[in-house]
């Protein structure tokens, strides 16, 4: 972003890598699968690099508002001098913060999901998928909490899947009833309250249930979750858990 | 005036007066919470209140019991029309005061006797559901012995008010058939006649005392059942409209940000601003930042309390308590609504200022509890009369946090790296672009 700005260029998306994105290694491969295709496709767009922050979404869910809104603020003042109007990001508890929770404290964007964002690009005819390697394979999508309930986006993610040729699945819970990874609410950076059984376990062996292929999400949280969860119940060998973005990608050949 | 219009008169004031009293002390309790903003989007307001509270469209998400309860809810409502007719033959001393209308009367009636037949059985299905079958979300540890008592007893009293009311009808229809006197011939009575042939062999004077007896034991069942309500669960009936009506429009994953909190951060910020200055007159009293008590909550979050009718829903779709967590959504409802009328009979009881050293926090709601939530809203998307469960452990969390520090260890973590270093862990800021040379 900075490099744009000293030659006076304004991209027309601004990628909100997300602490995951930038540190976790398999969300890594998430944020370069995401890159590759908006390279593919030619998009301008920017990334913040080192100046990004984190959103504060942890803080504030934990209960640590101060925290969160020293994250905000200082986030707000950096998009603000670069003019951001528009942004997309990969992880929905970036998506939903800023999108939500920004415009009260003076960060007012246009803000999009990547599943969001992938979708348009198709839809306006720039971006063409294929199915190819996924044809035929049964997919099933895991819904993000703060994608699904939180934002009610549950189509975008099942049209980019669909249009892989793929079958998608459903799991028994699905959609606005679909059940939680475990990592949401900053239960990610804790051990679990004693009980019975990981969440991940619980939505890992419903998912299976179902005999997929592959385990699709679109949040960087969850597919440490449910890859954690298929791990554990040795299936890693048969089913694959996959972000949106990696399933484009891969369909495209990037 | 007869003298049972008159001891019907002085019935119907003492039952009126004595639950608008306990009406006004439940307004009285949600005041105490702090103010909220709710009277903007008005259209959607209603719109939303028309599908979710009217319509029921989240009941049915469950269709069985859905149907079910759509049945109670659509005879409650309609038998009503009834019992306006029982208020005014009880003050004006008349019999069947509607019967004028004719055909259309005899088709309320009809009306009436098989909604009152659709009751009883869904009432009677409900209570083998909850005693019987024993359905998992009827139980859990919040629900003790009086939740269970509570919803029993509602059903009982249903049931017992729908037979009175057919019985009634039968008898009347008997009477009918005697050609006794005030007994003019009104009404079908489709359903109620099946039940003539046990009263073929009685008197004309048993007849009308069972007849009168059913009428009195029905609408004082009613009275009764009215001032039941401000203590029991079954409150929900009224609440439930104004509580969807001023639900959350946002977002779902939209917290608010605290105001309180909002000033000092923008202070932090502002180059201006004058560390050494002498505060500013405060205004008000100091605020709590987050909840520890019932009176730090909103109004709306205190309504939300005394709307819910343990039904369970959210705590069935929890994800800590489906995985033995001692998380239960429910609980945190009941518990508030529990918490709040103990302070406003303290208030009734030693005035607006006193305290008994207890809280919401830890005297009925653990850290452990609250800690387990992952904040994936499922709770406040089952719920069919928009409570938001969720809103409550997060302000409850915000006290522990800010004003106790209590966070677990790995919490205090994480706020220790985003703090420094922009990131819940702990990787420096500077190598936020490695991903673009790694493969």
């Amino acid at each position: 972003m900075a490099e744009m700005m000293a030659f006076g260029q304004q991209p027309d998306v601004l990628f909100w890598v997300g602490c995951a994105g930038s540190f976790d290694d398999r969300a890594k491969k998430i944020t370069r699968a995401f890159v590759k295709i908006l390279n593919n496709v030619g998009v301008n767009f920017a990334v913040l690099g080192t100046e990004e922050s984190c959103t504060g979404d942890p803080a504030k869910r934990a209960g640590n508002e101060f925290l969160f809104q020293m994250q905000a603020m200082g986030n707000i003042q950096v998009l603000n001098a670069y003019e951001v109007k528009s942004i997309v990001t990969t992880c929905p508890h970036c998506f939903n913060t800023l999108k939500n929770e920004y415009p009260e404290l003076g960060g007012n964007y246009e803000v999009k999901h990547h599943s969001q964002f992938l979708q348009e690009l198709i839809n306006q005819g720039k971006l063409t998928v294929e199915g190819g390697v996924f044809k035929g394979k049964k997919i099933t999508f895991h819904d993000p909490c703060y994608l699904g309930r939180a934002n009610d986006v549950y189509e975008a993610p099942r049209n980019l899947i669909e249009k892989l040729d793929a079958e998608l699945v459903e799991m028994k819970r699905c959609k606005s009833n679909g059940l939680c990874c475990g990592a949401g609410g900053a239960q990610m950076f804790k051990e679990a309250e004693k009980g019975n059984k990981e969440v991940n376990i619980e939505r890992t062996e419903e998912a299976l249930e179902i005999q997929p292929n592959i385990i699709a999400t679109g949040c960087p949280f969850c597919m440490t979750m449910m890859t954690d969860g298929v791990k554990l119940k040795e299936k890693s060998s048969e089913v694959q858990v996959f972000d949106l973005a990696e399933l484009i990608a891969q369909a495209k050949d990037l | 005036m007869e003298i049972s219009s008159i001891i019907f008169i002085i019935l119907l004031i003492v039952a009126g007066g004595l639950f608008a009293k306990n009406l006004n002390t439940i307004i009285r309790n949600i005041k105490l919470g702090k103010d909220l903003d709710r009277n903007d989007r008005k259209k959607e307001r209603f719109s939303l209140m028309a599908r979710v509270a009217l319509g029921q469209s989240k009941m049915v998400v469950r269709p069985f019991a859905g149907f079910l309860h759509i049945i109670v809810y659509v005879g409650f409502i309609i038998i009503n029309i009834e019992v306006l007719e029982i208020v005014l033959d009880g003050m004006l001393g008349t019999h069947r005061l509607f019967a004028f209308m004719g055909s259309f009367y005899h088709f309320l009636i009809a009306a009436f006797e098989g909604l009152a037949l659709l009751v009883l059985v869904a009432c009677v299905i409900f209570l083998v559901r909850r005693n019987v079958l024993r359905i998992k979300r009827f139980f859990g540890k919040e629900m003790t012995t009086w939740p269970k008592t509570d919803a029993n007893l509602i059903l009982i009293t249903e049931i017992l008010l729908m037979s009175a009311f057919l019985i009634m009808n039968a008898v009347d229809a008997q009477l009918q058939v005697l050609g006794s006197e005030h007994y003019t011939n009104v009404g079908s009575f489709p359903i109620s006649r099946q039940l003539m042939g046990a009263f073929a062999g009685m008197s004309e004077s048993s007849l009308i005392m069972l007849e009168r007896g059913t009428w009195w034991f029905h609408i004082i069942g009613i009275f009764a059942f009215l001032n039941y309500l401000p203590y029991s669960k079954h409150f929900h009936i009224l609440l439930a409209f104004p509580n969807v009506f001023y639900a959350k429009l946002t977002p779902k994953g939209q917290l608010d940000n605290l105001a309180s909190v909002k000033k000092e951060v923008e202070m932090m910020f502002d180059p201006s601003a004058d560390p050494y200055a002498a505060p500013a007159e405060p205004e008000g009293e100091p605020q709590r930042f987050g909840a520890k008590d019932v009176t730090d909550l909103t109004w709306k979050q205190l309504m939300d309390a005394y709307t819910c009718t343990e039904c369970g829903r959210c705590t069935d779709v929890c994800p800590a308590n489906i995985t033995g967590k001692v998380l239960s959504p429910r609980k945190i409802m009941m518990d508030t609504r529990d918490r709040l009328e103990e302070v406003g009979k303290g208030i009734d009881k030693n005035g607006k200022d006193f305290n008994d050293n207890k809280s919401l926090l830890r005297d009925y709601i653990s850290e452990e509890e609250l800690l387990a939530c992952t904040s994936c809203n499922a709770c406040v998307q089952a719920c069919p009369v928009n409570i938001d469960q969720l809103s409550i452990i997060v302000d409850l969390r915000r006290f522990l946090i800010m004003e106790e520090s209590k966070a677990p260890a790995e919490w205090t973590g994480i706020f220790t790296n985003i703090e420094n270093n922009g990131a819940p862990w702990q990787f420096a800021q500077a190598d936020r672009l490695n991903w673009k040379n790694e493969n």
